[in-house]
């Protein structure tokens, strides 16, 4: 069967049927629409993209755009924009782990080597190392062999599972964290590159705090309707049956290596660009900024915020910059990093689908206790 | 149960969103000042006794400068940049401090910098970072440097060197920018007064092996050059030891620094002898000093995880936060007109240290004095750091006249 057939069994629903069975509530785009699965297979036969958007996206949207004009700079700034260029990075381990069950740590690393060549490529504070090029050049070529990064990191583990695929990433990042601290020709060692700064554009300078937010603000989005997009389309589709039974996929004829490799492809080009993204916000690339903890960091924030659906990236970085900046301010300034630590372990301990999850139980529980909401079924939820 | 965990949860999640949007806005008769130190990591000990000297200059007047009463707040980092950076931006942007102290090390030190170059009204004051090119390279019109720097801290050790009979010495030091300017205060003097640096091995951050390092130390040198700090400068006793070593020591600032001398390996004994620059000596007897120790000592007692005597971070703290409140006074308070008179004040102001005094160079970076301190035992079999010789008035240039001086680096001094 070649994939156009797939595609095909899959838009007259039985393909779908068949895929969603013994995996309840883990099926592409569940979570976003209405409970029967009726519905949903009538959604599929009319594809429009606005059938999709509801009441509460709209609001979201608008608090969004609304958000930096009430919010103080600071807010816009390290809140916002940080959140949003790190969820960036947490939907690339969010598409990978949750939609293709690949746990890959070095998500980090690919966004590193992006921030790493735009600060060689392009200008920094470094002039003997810097190229110097126009961002125009440089944006492109960083995010290009960051790519390759990503792509030749998902060839390596591709062919693992589980933990492995854990352990092999994380020797990656670790390889690459020394390759930074240690080279000096190249990488500047534990120095690192200072004074990488976004660039002025049309008179609009990007370092400042409401320019360079809407800027994240627009990666970000484009990123999450992306991978909504590749979710929906017979990629990502393909992807999920891997995930779900990757000797049944190959059986259909699918190669399974490539796919998974491209789906690497496609998650290092996320990363990449919030990996820009946060190199511009902070400034600088350091060693550092690609170190274990980073690495780790990553996972904290997709777990965070739920791998169940892509908007659990930027829930879950925004939960993570906020406990950063502010849970000093909670306690004993020297504990604080117990604030910190106990809000995660309460998070996933109460649901391990991270935020979201808890959301969905939550939402779950208030029309099981109310059973007049089932006796007046709405038409669709708001 | 479980929705009343939920609840509680809830309310926690609500109380702390609250509680980081309160707590802006204060009175008049008060003046922030913003005190980063790394609370985490690394340095997390160093960051802490950092914290103690800062609070100590507030406590000696009663949290009082300039006829205005101090709120201190604190934030915490990692010895990251990044991490420097945020945490300085929310102390800044979102506590709305007038007065920033900090940060605690090299990396840090530059990109707080950069940082405050972004908002000019704001006064910054460096905490204990001690990289060159926090003030050599770009400097910020708005932040200070009251404390001397790495390579600072090492002139008059190459003399010193020499005087006990090395005439050659290989290098071992961690490979980043802190060692860099040591190794630099220690070789631009040695070199020049015709000193030999055969052999340099630049070894990681946080390495634990030095068994091929060791195995590189040529027969004819007559010391060792060891630029290493906290648990790096242990291990490398440690293994030298047990290799049968049994040249002696040259040290850097943190290398024997007083929470090395305690601790009880067996190497320990063969470090006396070792010569060190620091900007700190345990037993200058300066009454000023003593009188800093002391008031150190009655504040935080070893019994509260203070150390027996203040370390390097204590007093740079000390100094630093002392200037900004000195400041204060000079000015009484008048942080008007984006702190212009207050800024004149801090580069104006020769500023009294436990130390020595201290001045300002053009580029806010402070001249003072560095301490050759040897390590001898006393009647106890305590080992403590005896001051052979102060260095007085040492700037930011070394001595050297501005066209000769080059950053260090790992090539630069250099004489094989």
């Amino acid at each position: 069967m070649s994939a156009v057939q797939w595609r095909n069994a899959m838009n007259a629903g039985a393909g779908r049927a068949a895929l969603g069975k013994g995996l309840p509530g883990r099926g592409p785009g569940v979570s976003s629409r209405a409970k029967g699965a009726g519905d949903e297979i009538v959604e599929r036969q009319t594809p429009s993209m606005w059938a999709a958007v509801r009441a509460r996206h709209v609001v979201v949207l608008a608090f969004l755009l609304a958000f930096p004009f009430f919010a103080t700079p600071f807010l816009t700034y390290q809140i916002g924009a940080q959140s949003l260029a790190l969820g960036l990075i947490a939907l690339s381990l969010t598409f990978l782990g949750g939609y293709g069950g690949m746990i890959s740590l070095a998500q980090m690393t690919v966004a590193g080597v992006a921030g790493y060549m735009l600060a060689i490529f392009g200008a920094s504070g470094e002039a003997t190392l810097s190229l110097g090029w126009s961002w125009w050049i440089a944006v492109p070529i960083a995010i290009a062999i960051s790519m390759l990064a990503g792509t030749f990191v998902g060839w390596l583990s591709v062919r693992t599972e589980g933990i492995y695929t854990i352990m092999i990433t994380l020797a990656v990042g670790v390889a690459f964290y020394y390759l930074c601290l240690q080279n000096y020709s190249v990488f500047n060692g534990f120095q690192g590159f200072q004074r990488v700064y976004a660039p002025t554009l049309l008179g609009v300078n990007f370092r400042n705090p409401v320019p360079f937010y809407f800027l994240a603000l627009a990666c970000a989005l484009g990123g999450y309707l992306l991978i909504q997009y590749v979710l929906r389309a017979p990629f990502g589709v393909a992807l999920q049956g891997i995930r779900d039974n990757p000797r049944r996929m190959n059986a259909l004829g699918f190669h399974v290596t490539a796919h998974r490799i491209a789906a690497y492809a496609l998650a290092a080009f996320l990363a990449a660009v919030g990996g820009i993204l946060l190199v511009w916000y902070n400034g600088l690339i350091t060693p550092n900024s690609v170190g274990t903890s980073w690495l780790i960091n990553v996972l904290i924030i997709a777990v965070l915020g739920g791998m169940k659906h892509p908007i659990g990236a930027f829930v879950g970085a925004v939960i993570f910059v906020l406990l950063q900046t502010f849970a000093i301010d909670l306690i004993d300034r020297e504990r604080f990093n117990l604030v910190v630590g106990g809000v995660f372990l309460a998070i996933v301990l109460f649901s391990p689908d991270g935020l979201l999850g808890l959301w969905a139980r939550l939402r779950e529980r208030i029309s099981t206790t109310r059973p007049q909401a089932a006796l007046h079924p709405r038409r669709s939820k708001p | 149960m479980k929705s009343s965990k939920r609840v509680f949860l809830r309310t926690l999640a609500g109380a702390a969103v609250f509680a980081a949007f309160s707590g802006a806005a204060f009175a008049q008769q008060t003046v922030k000042i913003g005190l980063l130190a790394t609370l985490e990591g690394p340095f997390a000990a160093g960051g802490a006794d950092g914290m103690r000297g800062a609070e100590l200059a507030i406590k000696q007047r009663n949290g009082m400068a300039g006829g205005k009463k101090i709120v201190l707040v604190k934030a915490s980092s990692d010895a990251k940049p990044d991490v420097a950076v945020n945490a300085t931006r929310k102390l800044v942007e979102q506590d709305k401090v007038d007065i920033m102290v900090g940060p605690l090390s090299g990396g840090e030190g530059i990109a707080v910098k950069e940082y405050s170059k972004t908002q000019p009204n704001i006064t910054f004051i460096n905490g204990s970072s001690g990289a060159q090119a926090t003030t050599l390279v770009n400097p910020s019109p708005n932040f200070f440097r009251f404390n001397t720097e790495g390579a600072q801290w090492m002139v008059g050790l190459g003399k010193a060197a020499l005087d006990k009979g090395y005439k050659r010495v290989m290098l071992i030091a961690e490979d980043y920018a802190f060692p860099y300017s040591q190794v630099q205060g220690f070789m631009s003097e040695y070199c020049r007064l015709g000193g030999k640096v055969p052999v340099k091995a630049w070894v990681p951050l946080g390495g634990k092996d030095y068994a091929s390092v060791i195995a590189r130390i040529p027969k004819d040198v007559d010391a060792l050059l060891v630029v290493l700090g906290g648990a790096d400068a242990v291990n490398f006793l440690n293994q030298y030891e047990a290799a049968g070593g049994d040249k002696p020591i040259v040290g850097g600032s943190i290398t024997v620094s007083q929470d090395i001398l305690n601790y009880k390996g067996k190497r320990r004994d063969s470090l006396v002898g070792t010569i060190a620059g620091a900007p700190i000596a345990d037993a200058y007897d300066h009454p000023d000093f003593k009188a800093f120790v002391s008031a150190y000592q009655k504040e935080y007692p070893v019994s509260s995880g203070a150390y027996p005597s203040p370390s390097l971070f204590a007093l740079v703290y000390y100094i630093n936060m002392k200037a900004a409140l000195d400041g204060l006074d000079a000015v009484k308070g008048d942080l008007s007109g984006g702190q212009a008179k207050y800024r004149q004040a801090l580069s104006k102001m020769t500023l009294k240290t436990p130390v020595g005094d201290v001045r300002l160079d053009a580029n806010r970076q402070a001249i003072g004095t560095t301490f050759i301190t040897e390590v001898v035992k006393d009647a106890q079999g305590n080992l403590f750091n005896r001051v052979l010789r102060k260095v007085d008035g040492i700037d930011q240039m070394l001595g050297m006249p501005k066209e000769q001086f080059k950053m260090g680096s790992r090539d630069e001094p250099s004489c094989p």
